[in-house]
């Protein structure tokens, strides 16, 4: 028997290559459908949606970036939103702002089947805008905020109007669904959460500094295969972590970071995993500066 | 550009693409920006059925309060509100209500402003009757039943959760006919539109319009 490339000495189960992909699912499913079961089922765990909540008839919660715009259109800070949003970001602070993106967002779900169809078509990039597009449309929304004083990402959001939808009624809410995916799917590449959404730009900022992150623990083993960047839906936070040599960190610091977890899955070599950030000792080992490669 | 620092990873940003760049973003986010103040604008103009909720603020300040959370709708328990889907000419996630569907019943704690959790539904609210959700307007003359004397009817008058104060049955004469026409008293009525819903005339013959809509400065009453 003739075999030419034999496979790696230990394969690795479906299991470890699918482990963050099928968890985050479950999380996003999972998260709607406590939402839901209420309307559906008429238990009220929670009541509410992603704008503002209530569980259990006692814990409120608010999203902080919406609390953010409702201030910049000049409305008081009622106690309860401000417990609400203190909550949210807290939490998100601490697990990495963009964890919302990757694990809570419903349109996370749409962006990632136009970007299965874009790689099954074999389609080109096309539009690339800056990154920091979405940081200018971030203070685009507080501008017109105070200008109108209205909260003005809502009128439009598709992230609270998809969720909303779902719980309290339809609508016209499928337009939103379809421009979005068609926009990802055909205009540009990653388009709507990599370029666009001030809501994940929000939230990248809120985690920057956050506790919960992916390291490329060992990445001296990379064989410079690519799958890590092929996955990544924000593949430029990667570089740092994979690429730097000796002292630098091996922690993913970029804000834009999602803590999806695809690199883990995807990743042959095991290279990275996921860290705290305060309690990581990776980066004090020593490095064979010479093995890594360089581009 | 020999003596441009050149770190071998990095493609050097040309200036001009940077520029272009920059300038296409700056379009973008401006034009995103326009748009979505034009789109604000136009949802300020709330059509004349849809009601908010008792202890709603001004429009312009509930807009800037409301977070389209839906926890009033939840509180409600007669499911009179509903929050606007996109696509209608209401702001998107607001909750508002049709008089003629299902009427605000009046509360008298309030379920719907007890869940807001922003104040857009104002808790200085404390008592119903001080609601303010616009006010009964006996629209159709020609077409109401106790007024044409068609039928003595009474159904408005009955409905009324504040009777005898907010709508009265005033006596009217007209050449030799004696008729009782519904009247509206502005200072008591919430606006609740239970008149509205229970008008027997297909189109109903009295309707609830924003207060702003109708002169109440010179306080005086429907007639």
């Amino acid at each position: 028997m003739l075999e030419v490339n034999p496979p790696p000495v230990a394969a690795r189960s479906l299991w470890q290559r699918q482990r963050w992909l099928l968890l985050r699912r479950t999380t996003q499913v999972g998260l709607l459908a406590l939402f839901l079961l209420g309307p559906w089922f008429d238990i009220w765990w929670v009541k509410g949606n992603l704008a503002a909540s209530r569980w259990f008839d006692l814990v409120p919660l608010e999203d902080p970036y919406i609390a953010l715009q409702s201030l910049f259109a000049t409305h008081h800070l009622t106690r309860t939103a401000a417990v609400g949003s203190v909550l949210i970001a807290s939490f998100y602070w601490l697990v990495g702002g963009r964890v919302y993106c990757s694990w809570v967002c419903p349109v996370n779900v749409i962006t990632d089947v136009a970007h299965w169809c874009r790689e099954r078509l074999h389609l080109p990039p096309g539009w690339r805008p800056q990154r920091a597009l979405r940081g200018w449309l971030l203070g685009m929304t507080l501008l017109v905020s105070a200008l109108s004083g209205g909260i003005a990402w809502e009128l439009v959001n598709p992230v609270t109007m998809v969720q909303r939808a779902l719980v309290f009624g339809m609508g016209a809410a499928w337009a939103i669904v379809a421009a979005v995916f068609l926009f990802d799917l055909l205009v540009s590449r990653r388009g709507w959460c990599g370029h666009l959404c001030p809501v994940g730009a929000f939230y990248g900022l809120l985690g920057r500094q956050s506790a919960l992150r992916i390291a490329a623990d060992k990445r001296e083993a990379c064989t410079d295969c690519g799958d890590c960047f092929r996955v990544c839906p924000e593949p430029h936070v990667i570089t740092p972590a994979l690429r730097g040599s000796g002292v630098d960190t091996r922690l993913v610091l970029s804000g834009d970071c999602t803590n999806c977890g695809r690199c883990i899955d995807v990743c042959a070599d095991d290279v990275f995993k996921f860290t705290l950030r305060p309690t990581y000792t990776g980066d004090g080992r020593a490095t064979t500066v010479d093995s890594i490669p360089h581009s | 550009m020999s003596d441009y620092p050149q770190n071998p990873s990095w493609p050097i940003v040309d200036r001009r693409r940077f520029l272009t760049r920059s300038a296409q973003a700056a379009g973008a986010v401006s034009l995103i920006g326009l748009l979505l103040g034009a789109y604000g604008e136009q949802a300020e103009s709330r059509p004349i059925g849809a009601l908010r909720p008792p202890g709603a603020l001004a429009e312009e300040d509930f807009l800037g309060a409301c977070v389209r959370c839906g926890l009033c709708v939840r509180g409600c328990p007669y499911d009179t509100l509903k929050l606007a889907t996109f696509g209608t000419s209401i702001a998107t996630g607001t909750p508002y209500f049709v008089a003629r569907d299902v009427p605000c019943y009046m509360c008298e704690d309030i379920p719907c402003v007890a869940a807001c959790p922003t104040d857009a539904l104002s808790k200085r609210l404390s008592d119903i009757r001080d609601a303010d959700m616009g006010v009964a307007v006996v629209t159709g003359t020609d077409t109401c039943y106790s007024i044409n004397g068609i039928a003595h009817c009474q159904a408005c008058y009955l409905a009324c959760p504040i009777k005898d104060e907010a709508i009265t049955m005033e006596m009217k004469q007209d050449g030799n006919r004696i008729y009782f026409e519904p009247t509206v008293h502005r200072d008591k009525c919430t606006g609740c539109g239970k008149c509205e819903k229970n008008c027997v005339v297909e189109e109903a013959a009295i309707k609830v319009l924003p207060r702003a809509l109708i002169r109440h400065d010179l306080g005086l009453r429907v007639t």
